[in-house]
């Protein structure tokens, strides 16, 4: 095997992911069935290894996963055989909020957002990781991998603790929390390359296939149910379509490619012109929409 | 493919922002849709006219754009064919050095921007400074705007010799200056070829593909701290760990710090295949041949050269928090993966950043640089910093608040702990206690003046000294007059105030005493470390709690009223603060308590804690 070209961001991973397992009082790790979520499931795996992960994961069900990605989702937990806690806004659940419905703010904000505090709370979750990278989006590149929270989870982008050298300052007080990212310096093309190496699992939508989709503001929106209403006139046509990632369906769109191996995605993903968050319909409700979500307890 | 992570620092307004834009833009790392983005913002928050503002960015906090300055490090990534880059674009402006600071203790490279205009800036040397303290060898001296000095090659010779002149001590391996316009992009990525021909060297990103990533520490014998301790089963017992310096197989003898224990090395473990080898900077689990005991924060090295251990340093600090740093105070520490408490004993001198002079100083302001000596309450496995930054760099954390506090660098042992031992003594304190007929204790009340301490104390004394018990009162009376009256009542000296009284009553407590201490002592954190000086059961801490407004209304001493009228100044309750004690033993309500029920409820707790704690546990 190569120890070389992924050994230096492999290794500062595990060190994050250990240093939790031995310090963290209750951890957990978000499971988002994408694919940084599935690298961050393979280093949780290497570092603790023979043993198994020591802490549970969590998946925030919005309601509104592509159904081949909670397909996914169950399928790798039964497999892998780690413990897997779903979640889902029982308020929101009752008022039927949905992005189609109520707008994506809204739907992020109490689907996600407010959901998440909610199972941080009810569990009592002092470390949360999260597979966020740096090179995501502009707030993001900002955050240090210790990202401490106040008491309602609140970041303060202004006032952050510093982060020096690999020493993470682990102490917190009652009700405080600490998100935790140990992909922090991978870039989308790393997550790719490590996926080709390490051969790792990831949802099948990742892959180009003919799938029904609608063309709402230039992008292709996938017609997974029922649910997504269609516009007079409008009629689903089906594309060879795929996507560089997942969000909550009718908020994540897909992208015109014949690209359906890994290495055709490796290789397309590494001469895009645009970037991943493009197809993130959350990330255009304004300039530094991120960083606010973020401050209200958004990952 | 290597991987190079470097800073970019200098001062507010040099252009770092815009040049790490430029350099994403031209190494072709800027999407269409971030450039869409880029020309919206351009227009809004820009400071370039017509122009793209590149800076715009690198700076993605909402305050940053809209104040136009750069607050927090922000990490970017991109590639050239050669090298994969991880820059931390550092924040200028002095009241955000420790994000500087942040951003350049991973880094092994440095891009220091100066603003052609203005040349060696106070910030340039301050960023110098903490860049040559944290070990970075390579530095590039960008001289930056040069568009705006009509390209002049006598202003760049100028500023590169002043630059050279004020590094000449730093320990810089290489420092090499390149005169550029980021806005222009000239000298970054192309050579510039009209405005700048006589200028031979190399450009900022052939500079950056080519300065040596350090990996030293594979070449030094091998160390690794231990993590954490993988308990798979009864059989599986394996430690876990990155790797600080040199190599490792199968087979090779170990020793373990601090125990001194032996054993080989039987397995590295690392998922499904195990490794024949494993280098500085993996992260592996080992196993070892014997079944010893070693823990989170003991370091595994090789046998021949084993890890030295010592509880006394002198080290560099560099001061990261807005409440000063105060000698004597505890303070967690995180050395390796080592947990411990740490206080410093005495500040040597603090670092004139301008000049570089030592100046005498009682205390460590934020963003200020000193040399300390530093003692932790247990053995610590370390080397210098300057041979291993893993094994030499230590975090300094506020007890109270959990801020990271300061950043640690160990220069050298002062002494090595191996050689002290306790002397061994044969008239021992529980021997010393059972001739006076009671059992050691130290019985501390604290509360605001006027509280009741005094009256409670000299009531509590006369109880115990009838009943036929040995005491002694330590009050502000017998102990600032005489052993303390070098100490005046700035934080640092209540601090210091405390830490004597708490030492003075353990040896009292040693002696076989029951000691009572009078003091507001109003910082938690020194009446944790006073606990920590004491075996469990001996310490009993005892709030004597009325309201300030009942304090003030009794003004015993007229130091109340003295405060007010700004004739006192650091007074507990009027301008300085009282922590509360969160879990004392005894709590004495003097409002509602008449003096004679203080003192049943303080012995009432006394025989309490007596019988349940564990009496005299040897301490190491």
């Amino acid at each position: 095997m190569n120890h070389d070209v992924y050994s230096e961001l492999e290794s500062e991973s595990i060190e994050i992911i250990r240093e939790v397992a031995a310090t963290a009082r209750k951890p957990v790790m978000l499971y988002s069935i994408g694919k940084d979520s599935s690298v961050m499931l393979r280093l949780a795996q290497k570092a603790f290894y023979p043993a198994p992960i020591p802490f549970p994961l969590m998946h925030i069900d919005t309601g509104w996963k592509f159904r081949e990605m909670i397909a996914f989702r169950d399928r790798t937990a039964g497999q892998l055989g780690f413990q897997l806690i779903t979640y889902t806004n029982p308020r929101g659940a009752a008022e039927g909020i949905g992005p189609v419905s109520h707008g994506s703010a809204y739907h992020t904000d109490v689907m996600k957002t407010e959901a998440l505090k909610q199972a941080l709370d009810l569990h009592g979750f002092d470390f949360v990781f999260g597979g966020a990278r740096r090179d995501e989006e502009k707030s993001r590149a900002k955050e240090r991998i210790f990202s401490f929270r106040a008491v309602g989870h609140r970041w303060d982008p202004k006032s952050q603790r510093p982060e020096l050298w690999n020493l993470y300052n682990t102490r917190i007080n009652a009700g405080e929390t600490v998100r935790v990212f140990p992909l922090s310096n991978w870039t989308e093309g790393d997550i790719w390359q490590y996926i080709r190496q390490e051969n790792i699992p990831i949802v099948p939508l990742y892959f180009a296939a003919k799938r029904p989709v609608v063309k709402r503001n230039g992008q292709w929106i996938m017609v997974d149910d029922h649910r997504l209403p269609l516009e007079p006139g409008e009629q689903p046509e089906l594309r060879m379509i795929r996507f560089r990632t997942l969000g909550c369906y009718p908020l994540t769109a897909g992208i015109d490619s014949n690209a359906t191996t890994l290495d055709q995605v490796v290789t397309e993903t590494l001469g895009a012109s645009t970037s991943e968050r493009q197809g993130r319909i959350i990330d255009h409700d304004g300039a530094g929409s991120m960083e606010r979500k973020k401050q209200e307890g958004y990952f | 493919m290597d991987t190079l992570r470097f800073i970019t620092c200098g001062s507010v307004d040099d252009g770092k922002s815009t040049l790490i834009g430029r350099l994403l833009y031209e190494t072709k790392l800027i999407f269409q849709d971030q450039l869409e983005a880029l020309k919206q913002d351009s227009q809004k928050f820009g400071t370039q006219g017509e122009r793209l503002d590149f800076a715009l960015l690198v700076d993605g906090l909402q305050a940053e754009r809209e104040q136009g300055i750069t607050i927090d490090v922000a990490y970017r990534f991109f590639a050239t064919p050669t090298r994969r880059f991880i820059v931390a674009d550092t924040p200028g402006h002095e009241q955000y050095t420790r994000n500087m600071a942040t951003g350049a203790s991973t880094a092994q490279a440095a891009i220091l921007l100066i603003d052609a205009r203005k040349g060696v800036l106070p910030q340039t040397k301050r960023h110098s400074r903490i860049v040559s303290m944290l070990g970075i060898r390579h530095v590039a001296l960008a001289i930056n705007k040069m568009d705006l000095l009509d390209w002049a090659k006598n202003v760049f010779e100028e500023i590169e010799l002043a630059y050279r002149r004020f590094a000449q001590d730093l320990g810089f391996e290489t420092i090499t200056a390149i005169p550029l316009s980021a806005l222009e992009g000239q000298n970054v990525v192309e050579l510039s070829q009209v405005e700048m021909r006589w200028y031979e060297g190399k450009t900022l990103l052939d500079w950056l593909e080519t300065v040596p990533v350090e990996h030293g520490e594979i070449s030094r014998p091998f160390a690794m701290p231990v993590q954490w301790v993988n308990r798979r089963n009864h059989e599986f017992r394996g430690f876990a760990g990155r790797i600080a310096s040199g190599s490792v197989k199968p087979g090779d003898p170990v020793c373990i710090s601090p125990s001194g224990v032996r054993s080989a090395v039987k397995k590295i473990v690392f998922y499904e295949e195990p490794w024949e080898v494993g280098n500085a900077g993996q992260s592996i689990t080992l196993l070892l041949a014997d079944d010893v005991d070693v823990g989170r924060g003991d370091v595994i090295a090789s046998a021949a050269h084993p890890i030295e251990c010592a509880d006394q340093f002198e080290a560099d600090i560099l001061w990261m928090s807005e409440h000063a740093l105060l000698p004597s105070r505890p303070y967690a520490a995180l050395i390796h993966n080592k947990s411990a408490t740490v206080t410093v004993t005495h500040i040597k001198h603090q670092l004139d950043i301008h000049t570089g002079a030592h100046l005498a100083t009682r205390t460590l302001a934020l963003n200020e640089i000193g040399t300390v000596t530093v003692s932790f309450d247990r053995p610590v496995p370390f080397r210098p910093y300057v041979d291993n930054k893993r094994l030499g760099a230590f975090i300094v954390i506020d007890k109270l608040t959990n801020d990271t506090a300061g950043a640690g660098l160990i220069r050298f042992a002062l002494r090595r702990a191996i050689n002290v031992h306790w002397q061994a003594l044969e008239v021992t304190k529980p021997a010393r206690a059972m001739i006076k007929h009671q059992e050691a204790r130290c019985l501390w009340l604290t509360g605001l003046s006027g509280s009741g301490k005094s009256t409670i104390a000299n009531l509590l004394e006369k109880r115990l000294h009838a009943e036929g018990k040995h005491t002694y009162i330590l009050d502000g009376d017998n102990v600032r007059h005489g052993l303390n009256r070098d100490l005046g009542f700035t934080e640092a000296d209540r601090v210091e105030n405390i830490r004597r009284v708490a030492e003075v009553a353990k040896l009292m407590v040693d002696a076989g005493l029951i000691v009572i201490v009078a003091f507001i002592s109003p910082f938690r954190s020194e009446r944790e470390m006073a606990r920590n000086l004491f075996d469990a059961g001996e310490f009993i801490e005892i709030f004597v709690d009325a309201p300030l407004e009942e304090c003030e209304r009794r003004d015993v001493k007229g130091l109340y009223a003295k405060a007010r009228r700004g004739e006192l100044i650091n007074f507990t309750g009027i301008d300085s603060a009282y922590e509360p004690p969160l879990a004392p033993e005894v709590h004495l309500r003097t409002v509602e308590m008449s003096p004679e029920s203080c003192i049943r409820a303080i012995i009432r707790t006394v025989q309490e804690v007596v019988h349940n704690s564990v009496l005299y546990p040897r301490r190491q």
